[in-house]
């Protein structure tokens, strides 16, 4: 709760910082800011509380994903240096922002009310829609945020007027007392629940982009400034599945049975499109962005499982999946804005020029691979575990870890890129101290989770 | 005050419905067939007006509060989408000097 406001206050002092035209001042106060909201946040551990009426809940939940975002954030930020920096006046507005997407990221894992759910969603989509257009000259961008605008306000429609059918089956917002009204079986009001049920699962899931409402993800970011698709494939996408899973547990746990042949055909799509999509792609970006819609597919595997486990299963593997796409996204930020190409071949011989950088991709991607002794082996292997406990889906996790083989094969294109190949007349990358310590520290923190998993794993 | 809800609940709560549901879908169409950005977020707009129309009769149907504040929330934050939507239409604008959607093709794949 502190957080939240904190956030708000601190965006719009980021926001004001911008008036004294010194864009040094600006990296520093966001990290300062991100620094103290992510300490905060911690002092609510273990203290259960409500606020606004109940509207907000903060408890361990809230709390641990809360950290996993704002960790994220920190870890974006610093590969802002000379990015925006150099030709861009609007630096301020682009951290407020990030601020304030943050915040609406917060309200959305500890939301206790519809309306809270909507206003996070919200909150943090219409920020994302501004920065992913923050290219202004390049065409590119501006159809990525038109496409994203477009489509995210179409679909927040549908998520709309599906929470206003369970209002009119339910009498209410809240999830608590939605959770606790039992609705006949016939009627118009079991017909309103489950249009309304149907529509909110489809609004959640163009936002965490699962098949088949993922269509605008490669297009989108692709189109992105690679450091704020960093910020939507980590932030955005730890939000909506923690805002979904909440949403299921906490509202609709009691009518399983109607959401899960929904989400079950969701999840075995959102795993075939995005493993195969991702092998097909020549560029590294866009193969990042289906390996997204991939993860998101084996995120929603943890929620359908729908047991003890899967809260715990979903938030170490947001956490180990949000390390390694940071690694990733920084590394190739890093790399494609002094090569200026995105396909595979701009990874050529890195191992030989930069051989930092081209270590932590290493570890990254076998991370985001799921091989074992990285953080992303643990991550497959809890949502599996939870998934197996139920005997009948079984045949699921057989799907999952073929997939996750087919996985393999694109995430090492770019390792063979890195070792195999000559670097050309490729020179060393630059590469900023805090880039680098961050980029260390991300490769520690993978390695770290995928010895010893339980330092995160028992948390929530 | 208290006279309006009762003349909401004088039309029965389906037809609401319908209505809503009609308008919604109507906004739906207008998405996936038209090519003017502009339109397309006017159809955005109409649903999320079906939205707060229905919003409104379930509230007035059952004398609680909370639906119509709902829609003021929605009112605001369909404001703000408008701001930044109208903006990057501009934007767009200024580079292609059109609002069409089906010249925005770089991105495919």
């Amino acid at each position: 709760m502190i957080s939240i406001i904190l956030l708000a206050g601190f965006g719009i002092i980021n926001l004001f910082a911008g008036f004294l035209k010194s864009n040094r001042m600006l990296l520093p106060l966001a990290i300062l800011f991100l620094t103290i909201v992510f300490g905060v946040n911690l002092f609510s551990w273990n203290d259960p509380q409500s606020y606004f009426n109940n509207m907000l809940t903060i408890d361990n939940y809230a709390v641990g994903f809360t950290g996993v975002m704002v960790l994220s954030t920190l870890l974006i930020l610093p590969f802002s240096q000379r990015y925006v920096a150099d030709q861009d006046e609007n630096l301020a507005e682009y951290y407020s922002l990030l601020l304030f997407a943050v915040m609406g990221a917060i309200m959305m894992v500890s939301f206790e009310n519809m309306i809270m759910l909507f206003l996070g969603i919200e909150i943090l989509s219409i920020s994302m829609y501004i920065l992913a257009g923050t290219d202004k000259q390049r065409p590119r961008s501006n159809e990525a945020a038109l496409k994203y605008f477009l489509m995210g306000s179409f679909f927040t429609g549908f998520l709309l007027f599906g929470i206003v059918l369970i209002y009119g089956a339910t009498g209410s917002f809240d999830i608590t007392t939605i959770a606790g009204t039992t609705i006949g079986p016939d009627g118009i009001e079991n017909t309103m629940f489950v249009m309304g049920l149907l529509l909110i699962v489809i609004g959640i899931s163009f936002k965490i982009s699962a098949a088949p409402f993922h269509f605008w993800t490669p297009d989108v970011y692709e189109g992105t400034p690679t450091l704020f698709t960093a910020f939507m494939s980590t932030v955005v996408k730890v939000a909506g599945v923690a805002a979904f899973y909440k949403l299921m547990d906490a509202a609709f746990a009691s009518s399983y049975s109607t959401w899960f042949p929904t989400l079950i055909a969701i999840t075995v799509l959102t795993l075939v499109v995005g493993n195969i999509g991702a092998a097909v792609q020549g560029s590294v970006k866009r193969m990042l962005a289906y390996s997204s819609i991939s993860h998101a597919g084996y995120l929603l595997m943890a929620l359908i499982a729908f047991n003890e486990r899967s809260e715990s299963a979903i938030f170490f593997y947001s956490l180990a999946y949000s390390v390694a796409t940071i690694a990733a996204f920084g590394v190739l930020k890093l790399v494609t804005v002094q090569r200026n190409d995105e396909s595979f071949a701009t990874f050529n011989g890195l191992g030989q020029t930069n051989p930092l950088l081209a270590f932590v991709m290493t570890v990254s991607m076998c991370s985001l691979a799921g091989i074992p002794l990285t953080a992303g082996f643990f991550g497959k292997f809890f949502v599996f575990t939870s998934v197996v406990e139920d005997n009948s889906l079984i045949w699921l996790v057989v799907v999952a870890v073929l997939l996750a083989a087919v996985g393999i094969y694109y995430y090492f294109k770019v390792v063979i890129a890195m070792y195999m190949h000559p670097a050309g007349n490729y020179e060393r990358v630059r590469v900023t101290s805090l880039a680098s310590f961050v980029l260390i520290f991300v490769a520690v923190l993978t390695i770290l989770l995928g010895i010893a998993p339980a330092l995160v794993s028992d948390l929530i | 005050m208290n006279h309006i809800p009762e003349v909401i609940r004088t039309i029965p709560l389906e037809y609401y419905l319908y209505f809503s549901a009609a308008l919604f879908s109507i906004g739906v169409i207008g998405v996936l067939t038209r090519r003017n950005a502009i339109i397309i977020f006017m159809c955005v707009e109409l649903m999320l007006n079906a939205v707060n129309l229905l919003l409104g009769a379930f509230s007035a149907y059952r004398s609680d509060p909370n639906g119509q504040v709902f829609v003021f929330f929605i009112m605001a934050v369909a404001a703000a989408e408008v701001c930044v939507g109208l903006a990057i239409i501009v934007m767009i604008y200024r580079n292609l000097r059109s609002t069409d959607v089906q010249l925005l093709n770089h991105l495919k794949w």
